[in-house]
């Protein structure tokens, strides 16, 4: 057997926390460096993965367990495998969950139990990306709302919110939305058990079974699994928890929720319900749709009427995520390659966000936007890494999610003509309050009171750095992003339309 | 078929082991005592090894009255682990409280009638166990005399015992007039070909009357909060659990083997109670400001989503309540050794006064945290798998129940984590660390560790149950 990689970038993050358990709780800048560890072993070996990757082959690679039964009588095998669509979500996680370190190296209340919580929320988001069974998936999916709990109400911040609120209301959301979830995976489970006899739960069992469910069923399953996803990834009008629970949240858990987690509902929604269903997505894409395009227009008027820097910030993830939904409801291959790609872009983009507001805070101790101005004179470098976030989120050329949107644009105006016009118009308003953030905080005469601030230097410099690089290499080479997505995306395309030719009278 | 008391072995040796600590305890000095919980203990252990070394034994005794199978024998095995753990758990709280003898040899004697329970194939000696096992309890309920609460908690528990004792007999006579049996096996070929008369009606509406209150199912769950809080918490454990889980192993006796044909028009009855009871219990624990009692509430909601598995009566239904049974055992006596210790140590059982316990013991935070997380049924603790396994039974016909579970069990979530928050986030009032004896801390690892292990790899305790699950038809 090869060396099983996506076992061992799964697993570096458990060590580290591991360990971190048995280091004294003192040793601050021993529990920071061997977080760094195991987030950068992960981080460099999913590199390696992505670019071995044959994309001329394509389908699953780095195959481990596919044969090592788990729960005999439910199928379950831990099978783990990673594809086109997996492998780039997988690096993400590594990019932020490595940035995440470097961005609480400051955090000096219990950082052990910090770290050890951020290492099994990397660890969790990282399973759910690179699982091929759904059990296992769902195993990974739940197991990271607790940790982010504890976080959020240990280490969060109470502004407008307070932390608890904040907490709760992410953990409740979520865990209400995969209720639903549940009941739709075990469903699905018990209607293809009772179709080919045989127990099986592994994506590619499953989904072939799928296939012969009644429409009526693929219909109410794949509502049940929007319900789940969609209130993971956002989805207007299940968003309510994102801005509050972004604002509550430490620097690293926004920065991994953003830029991760919430990526699990679009992942799911493509991998499985898409996959999976393809006439039950076929009846509610219109209605995902409108619900993608209401939640672009309606988080970006948001974003504009906040003051709080994160506020601004959680708003306008939910509107972008709106843009992954409508590209989702496309289901055709442009718009399923800027769905995942606008995933990875935002990823990117929201982490690195979430980590130049947290620095900003830190220093400034506030999030207001009217409190601040010029910052840029004070913090030059803080300034970069914030207007190539706030660039990169109004979509400029040149970085990494312009493509993205752009071919979200093409597939939306292909299949949806008059909705993806409000959706386009959406990137005007994003544009106004981006910039009006940036101008507010960064510009304009610098504020005496802050002249003392120290700009971000070392460790601190490793998000920006990372991230930043991630969004430059993005925008001027996305063939290194795209050609990888749609080796993913194509065979997934081709199986849900070879279904949906089948079952074409419904 | 002649009578082969081998197949009892178990039955005498847990009774031997009972009444030898009885007798032992007038003949050690007051000083040493201690030791018979070690004694106890040990005892157990080795009668838990001999049960392990049974498996696969699968007979009739006199015409059906008494079944060895792999069905009663994992409970069995799992009567005697908890039994175990509660005893290993407990040794601290008990010396405190004095007469361990009596304490040991009661314990030993609920688990004996537990055992008699699982294994009973006709009224009468599933009364005898059910009566064995409730007059253990009522001792144990009441053990801190001076304490006005558990002698009230006994007092209760003896008057509603007595009654549900009563109700359940009064249906298992109705039953025995019917068709001139008691034993199951016979009662089922009778009743197939009879029609349904009023007085079959009233007889199982008495039934399920009886035993829901010893599962503590909503409506008849009024005395558990009030019992739960009152008897000294080693005994709360074990009456969570072992009670619990013995009723469930009659329940599925009497009406898979004993009622098979009429159980279908029931199912819809025990649909509702169990929604019933999971909605209740979850939404009343969120108010409680005591441990116990939210661990009262939170184990009648637990009971609601094990009823679910009696509502298909298939063998995966059975596996799945055995499943759950299984594992909840350790989830409670993870939660309840937690709180019995820190009663040992901080005289309280108010959440208030859990502040900060993450700082001063980090393995109690731990377990209480996992134990709890376990119940709401979040991965990747045991209590995922079981309740898949519960609810996947029923997705066809009773959906709307599968609904109801698992938002209730997401609504639990919200009470289990404000006591994680008192833990984890505030700071202690009284910061000195909280000192673990080796056997309390043994336990809560052990709790843990199994609790986390079968979430994580059920694969082969699953193999085993369905065994069990499988012998349960072979009469």
């Amino acid at each position: 057997m090869d060396f099983p990689i996506l076992l061992a970038i799964l697993l570096a993050p458990v060590a580290a926390a591991l360990i971190l358990a048995f280091v004294p709780r003192e040793e601050h800048m021993l529990i920071r460096c061997i977080a760094a560890v195991g987030t950068f072993v992960s981080l460099a070996l999913s590199l390696f993965a992505y670019f071995t990757y044959n994309q001329e082959i394509g389908g699953l690679q780095f195959v481990f367990g596919n044969n090592m039964p788990w729960i005999k009588d439910l199928g379950v095998t831990f099978f783990l495998a990673a594809d086109g669509i997996s492998l780039p979500m997988l690096l993400l996680t590594n990019l932020i969950g490595f940035s995440a370190v470097f961005a609480s190296w400051n955090v000096n209340n219990r950082p052990r139990e910090f770290f050890i919580l951020l290492m099994l929320l990397i660890t969790g988001v990282m399973g759910t990306f690179i699982a091929h069974d759904l059990f296992i998936f769902l195993l990974f999916y739940e197991v990271v709302v607790i940790p982010i709990y504890i976080m959020v109400v240990i280490w969060g911040s109470s502004k407008r919110v307070t932390k608890e609120y904040a907490g709760m209301k992410l953990t409740i959301y979520l865990l209400i939305g995969s209720a639903f979830l549940l009941v739709g995976v075990i469903a699905l489970f018990v209607k293809t058990t009772a179709i080919t006899g045989t127990p099986d739960m592994s994506f590619t069992g499953l989904a072939a079974a799928a296939q012969q469910l009644s429409p009526f069923d693929q219909t109410w399953l794949f509502a049940l699994m929007l319900l789940g996803f969609g209130s993971l990834i956002s989805m207007w009008p299940f968003h309510s928890w994102s801005p509050d629970g972004y604002a509550g949240a430490p620097t690293a858990v926004s920065m991994i929720h953003a830029g991760v987690l919430k990526k699990i509902g679009g992942y799911g929604l493509v991998k499985i319900a898409l996959y999976m269903l393809p006439l039950g997505a076929k009846f509610w894409a219109p209605y995902m749709a409108v619900f993608g395009v209401i939640g672009v227009a309606y988080a970006a008027m948001g974003a504009l009427a906040q003051k709080d820097l994160k506020y601004v910030v959680g708003y306008s993830s939910v509107s972008h995520m709106g843009y992954v939904i409508l590209a989702v409801a496309c289901m055709d291959v442009i718009g399923l390659n800027g769905a995942v790609a606008n995933m990875f872009a935002h990823g990117v983009m929201a982490a690195l966000f979430f980590s130049m507001i947290g620095f900003i805070y830190e220093k400034t101790h506030t999030r207001w936007i009217p409190d601040m101005g010029g910052l840029a004179r004070q913090t030059p470098r803080l300034a970069v890494g914030f207007m190539l976030a706030a660039m990169a989120s109004l979509g400029l050329p040149g970085l990494v999610s312009f493509i993205p949107e752009f071919t979200i644009f093409i597939s939306a105006f292909n299949n949806y003509g008059g909705l993806a016009v409000v959706g386009i118009a959406g990137i005007i308003i994003t544009a106004l309050y981006v910039l009006r953030a940036g101008a507010n905080t960064l510009f304009g005469p610098p504020r005496p009171e802050y002249d003392h601030l120290q700009d971000i230097k070392g460790p601190e410099l490793v998000p920006l750095v990372v991230l930043g690089t991630v969004l430059v290499v993005g925008g001027f080479l996305p063939s290194l992003l795209f050609d990888m997505i749609n080796s993913g995306v194509m065979p997934l395309h081709a199986a849900i339309n070879d279904a949906l030719q089948l079952g074409g009278n419904f | 078929m002649p009578f082969d008391p081998s197949a009892l072995t178990l039955e005498m040796l847990v009774a031997a082991l009972g009444l030898g600590i009885l007798v032992l305890g007038l003949i050690v000095p007051k000083g040493s005592r201690h030791g018979l919980g070690w004694l106890t203990l040990f005892g157990l252990l080795g009668i838990l090894g001999v049960a392990v070394s049974m498996w696969g034994d699968s007979r009739e005794l006199i015409g059906g009255m008494y079944l060895v199978d792999n069905y009663a024998l994992f409970w069995k095995i799992t009567f005697l682990l908890a039994a175990a753990l509660v005893v290993l758990g407990s040794m601290r709280y008990v010396d405190d409280m004095g007469s361990q003898a009596e304490y040991y040899s009661m314990t030993v004697f609920a688990a004996l009638g537990m055992m008699v329970m699982a294994s009973a194939g006709d009224f009468i000696t599933l009364y005898l166990g059910l009566e064995l096992m409730t007059i253990a309890f009522i001792i144990l309920v009441c053990f801190r005399k001076t304490d006005a609460k558990s002698v009230e908690a006994g007092m209760k528990y003896v008057l509603l015992a007595g009654m549900s004792s009563a109700v359940l007999l009064y249906g298992m006579s109705l039953l025995y007039g019917l068709t001139g049996s008691v034993i199951m096996l016979n009662v089922s070929q009778v009743i197939a070909v009879q029609p349904l008369t009023p007085a079959l009606i009233l007889a199982v509406v008495l039934l399920i009357a009886g035993l829901g209150f010893k599962i503590s199912a909503v409506p008849f769950h009024m005395w558990s909060p009030d019992v739960y809080e009152g008897a000294p918490t080693p005994v709360t454990s074990f009456l969570a659990m072992g009670s619990k889980a013995a009723s469930f192993a009659v329940l599925l006796r009497l009406f898979v083997t004993g009622l098979p044909g009429i159980w279908a028009n029931w199912t819809m009855v025990v649909a509702i109670l169990a929604a019933v009871t999971m909605i209740v219990g979850n939404l009343v624990a969120i108010p409680q400001t005591n441990v116990k009692r939210l661990l009262a509430y939170s184990s009648i909601a637990q009971a609601g989503y094990i009823m679910v598995g009696l509502i298909t009566a298939s063998e995966a239904g059975i596996k799945g309540v055995m499943f759950y049974a299984f594992l909840y055992v350790f989830a409670t006596v993870g939660a309840f050794t937690v709180a019995g210790y820190f009663y040992s140590v901080t005289g309280s059982d108010e959440l208030k006064d859990y502040a900060g316990l993450s700082q001063r013991s980090p393995l109690m935070a731990a377990v209480m945290l996992v134990a709890l997380l376990s119940m709401a049924g979040i991965p990747p603790l045991a209590g995922f798998v079981g309740k898949f396994y519960l609810f996947k039974t029923i997705v066809d016909g009773y959906l709307w129940l599968a609904f109801i579970g698992l938002i209730m069990s997401m609504v639990s979530v919200y009470y289990y984590l404000r006591v994680a928050l008192v833990m984890y986030r505030d700071e202690p009032l009284d910061p000195t660390p909280i000192k673990l004896p080796s056997p309390v801390a043994v336990t809560l690892i052990l709790a843990m560790v199994v609790t986390m292990v079968v979430g994580i790899y059920p694969g082969p305790l699953s193999e085993v149950v369905n065994s069990a699950a499988h012998s349960f038809f072979l009469h």
